[in-house]
Formats: structure tokens, sequence, C-alpha cells
């Protein structure tokens, strides 16, 4: 829509133009889908898909006490995090729940970078600012927001890393999960340019995260629909990462996390290291870590009605917890949900309801995650 | 079914009378928009029972949301379409013919011409922000 006040990547005009459905998200105008959500969907599974992501946000950190901010700010181990290497983690609160997830990136020359969600990028910077603030911070020492100088392109599925190679003038076999590289495009009119390349991904499939300069995102964009002409490549919304994410039970903020949910909660105590040092909220986790309260499972309904978010889920009439994300998975053919629940029913078998629209849908415990690539 | 003849309402339904009798689905345009159907609930429908205009009859449910289906007149459900509520590509592939929801049997036929024209209905569509 156009007249609102949704900022805008350097792809808006290409999705307006190819049958983007733009909605706001997180404060962006982004496409919710091109074609069918299942057809996206299918083409990252089964092929690649080409996602527009700039409007999460990138930050640049510098000078000499950029890790042990960082250090303080997130709770996985940031010193164990080696050149080259991406770190997935939390910012909490002093009372433990979910400010935002985040990948902390570990450049080759050890300068680090963080990947933020779109719609939490205001309160990662106000919370960053107040620990350099508190922790007297040398003044060389601070953080650059680049997420409207660059953009952020992903490129999932099993054929990513062909499709990607064809651009790319630096070898990506070697590039393990979660490394990165840095080199130059080497196709097409955005020859020359140089992006940071991740092994990364919000979909469960193989696949990569490129950042590069705003001004050549356009010309990266249309290379790699070339280049991945030959496997049927589809642009793809968010919808479809919707539902890619969901299958593979990663967690989307304002869902499966948000302020009141702590880490252990959702299923994230590996990303929260005790003994690294002090962090923020780390007393707060330490408790969580032996009664986290609630415990996120997956539930398969028996029906095909989607249990969306906020549903209510019950146990022998009981309410025992909510549903934070549900939809009709495309990959397994059925209707699938996760929920936040009371520990004591999150036992793989139990059989619980969930209230959809006021009809109770049987639904069964399943483990997750719901999808996992061959 | 030629989509001019019909009569439509703004959620997008559409009615046909033939005398008494008005068959109900929905438009094209919300097909169209809603995308990757999973299902259609027809169970509020139940053959002999009566629908008030305005009321709910049934649920569409897509991958992105769910949406009910409104009564657009007033009338005693005689028949429920049982294909498409067994395969919702039915309404995805053909909304005006093998995607016909239920036929009432019109409680005042004249409801169906205070409904919106197909020419309004297109105006309307165009107009909104979608």
């Amino acid at each position: 829509m156009s007249g609102d006040l949704s900022l805008q990547t350097p792809l808006h005009a290409w999705h307006s133009a190819h049958g983007g459905r733009m909605v706001e998200f997180g404060g962006w105008s982004m496409p919710v889908q091109y074609t069918s959500i299942n057809d996206e969907h299918q083409a990252v599974r089964n092929r690649v898909g080409l996602f527009d992501i700039s409007h999460m946000g990138r930050l640049v950190f510098e000078g000499p006490e950029a890790e042990s901010w960082l250090e303080r700010a997130t709770t996985n181990h940031v010193a164990k995090l080696a050149p080259g290497r991406i770190q997935y983690s939390l910012m909490v609160n002093d009372q433990g729940g979910a400010l935002d997830d985040v990948l902390v990136y570990r450049m080759l020359d050890k300068g680090l970078r963080m990947v933020c969600n779109a719609s939490n990028r205001g309160k990662v910077t106000d919370q960053l600012n107040a620990i350099a603030t508190a922790m007297n911070l040398d003044p060389l020492t601070r953080a650059g927001d680049h997420t409207k100088t660059t953009a952020m392109i992903a490129v999932q599925g099993p054929k990513s890393e062909a499709t990607l190679q064809r651009i790319l003038g630096t070898p990506l076999g070697p590039i393990g999960s979660y490394q990165l590289c840095e080199g130059p495009i080497i196709a097409g009119p955005a020859n020359g340019a140089h992006a940071v390349v991740s092994r990364t991904g919000y979909t469960g499939e193989d696949g990569f995260e490129l950042i590069v300069p705003s001004p050549l995102a356009l010309p990266v964009w249309e290379t790699l629909l070339d280049a991945g002409r030959e496997f049927d490549i589809l642009p793809c919304g968010l919808g479809a990462r919707d539902t890619l994410r969901f299958e593979a039970a990663m967690p989307l903020y304002g869902h499966e996390l948000d302020e009141s949910i702590n880490p252990y909660a959702a299923g994230l105590g590996w990303v929260v290291k005790l003994n690294k040092g002090d962090f923020v909220g780390r007393e707060a986790l330490r408790r969580f870590k032996t009664n986290p309260e609630r415990t996120r499972i997956g539930l398969a309904l028996e029906g095909k009605r989607i249990a969306r978010q906020g549903c209510p889920v019950r146990f022998d009439g009981a309410e025992v917890g909510v549903v934070t994300s549900g939809t009709f998975s495309p990959t397994l053919g059925r209707s699938l949900a996760m929920a936040l629940v009371k520990p004591v029913v999150a036992t793989l078998g139990a059989r619980l309801a969930i209230d959809v629209r006021g009809r109770d849908e049987p639904a069964e415990v399943v483990p997750l995650p719901f999808y996992r690539r061959p | 079914m030629d989509p001019k003849t019909l009569k439509y309402t703004a959620s997008h339904e559409w009615v046909k009378r033939d005398g008494d009798i008005a068959t109900v689905g929905v438009s094209r345009f919300a097909v169209d928009q809603l995308t990757d159907l999973i299902l259609i609930d027809l169970t509020k429908s139940k053959v002999g029972s009566t629908l008030e205009a305005g009321s709910s009859f049934g649920e569409i449910e897509s991958v992105k949301a769910v949406s009910d289906l409104y009564a657009p007149v007033s009338g005693e459900v005689v028949e429920v379409n049982p294909a498409v509520a067994e395969n919702v590509q039915l309404l995805a592939e053909d909304p005006y013919e093998k995607g016909w929801l239920v036929k009432l049997r019109l409680t005042d036929p004249a409801q169906v011409d205070a409904l919106l024209s197909f020419d309004d209905y297109q105006k309307q569509v165009m107009d909104s922000p979608h």
C-alpha cells in the first residue's frame, strides 16, 4: 500500500512490479507472497528460493571493547566465537524475558556484527546503548547501524549453493553451517561488488544470506534470479518464510519469543551460557533454568483447521497453555502448531485439545522440529 | 455461470436466484486474494436449519487467515455442496460452478435485489485497500 510510513528496502519497486503483495512487517513494507505461499514454500524445500530480508537490522561494532560489550548484552559466549563464524544468541531483559533473538558474526578481521529482527532494532539499540553507558565503555567502542546502507538477500534450498556459486568469486564448498566468507560478485551488472556471505537461514534448508551495499541490491537480486533459472528459482515472500521456519521449529519473535518468555521456556536454553561471566539477565535466567514455568511443544491436530496464535490449549478441560504459531504444513500435509504449555503436559504422545474459535480440536504432542532436512 | 449475472455482498459472497432458491458461493476475487486454501467448513449449515442474513454459515481457511462466510440473505438451508467440503480446490478452480457452497430457500426473495450488482461489486473491490 502506498501512503503509509513503512520503510522500503532497495528491492521494493522490484517486488511491486513482480506481483509482490506488500504488507507492513516490523515497520517495513515487505512482500508476503508473489504467487502462492505453497509454491514458494515448495521451491525452497525442493529447489531454491530467493528472499529479500533487508528489513533485518544490521549493526557493525567497532572499538577495543566491542567484545566485552556484546558479552554483557547477549546470552551466548561471544569469546568462543572464532573468526568466520556466527552464533545464534539472545538479548534478554533484567527479568530474563527475551528482547530479541539475534545472530552475532565474527568477521575474518575479528570484527563483530549483529543481525537482529526488524521490529526489535530500536529496542536492541537502546539496550546496547544503556549497557555501554553502564559499562562506561571507551568512546571509540560503538555500533554503527548499517540497516539502510546495506541490503540482505537470502538464497535458500538444496540448489542454493549451485545458484550462488555461479555469481560469487569465492568457493562456498568449505563454508560450513554458521560460517561466513567475503567475496566479490563475479557476474552481472554488480560484477566486482563486495558481499558478506554466511551459510545461515530461516527455512530449515541449506542456504546462504548475503549482505551487499544497498545500491547493488537490485543487480545482485536479478543476477541471482538468472543464475537460479535452471533450477526454477522463485522469489519468495514472508508467507513462505513463515511456513518454512515454522516446520523447522525456529522461533519467530512475537510468537515463540517475547519479553514475557524466557529462553528455557522457548527451548533455547542451549543459547544461554550462565558460566561465561556476568551479563544482563543472568540472575533471573539462573532461576528459570531450574523452573522454566512453561515449555515449548509441537502439536499435531487431527483435523485440518489451523490453530493460530492465542488459541487456548487444554488438558482434561483445564487450560494448560497457549498456541504461539500454527499453520497447515505444506511439507507434511497436516495442521500443526507450536504452543507454550505447563511442563507437566509436555510429554510426547500426550493428547491435548486446542480451542480453535470456540471449538475444541484434538491434538497430540509431537517432537520438534516438525521437519528436518534429509 | 456468468459472474456478471450474479449478485454480491461486500464480504465477497455471490448469490444466484432461481425462483425462491438462492445458490451462494464466494467470488473469484476473494479466492484469488486468499490463495493457498486449506479447507472450507460448512458444519454450521445443516440442511433444514435457517440462516439469518449476515450470520456466519461457515469458515474458509487459508494458510494466511481464516475468514467467516456470511449468509447474504435469509433462508432455510436446502442443500450443502458435499464436493467442496471434501475438496476445497474445487473452490479455487471453479468458484461459480463446481465451487458453490449452499442453497437456501429464500425467506424474502426481495433481499436478493438489494445486494450489489456485478458492476457495483467490481467498483467496491477496486476501491478497497487490499
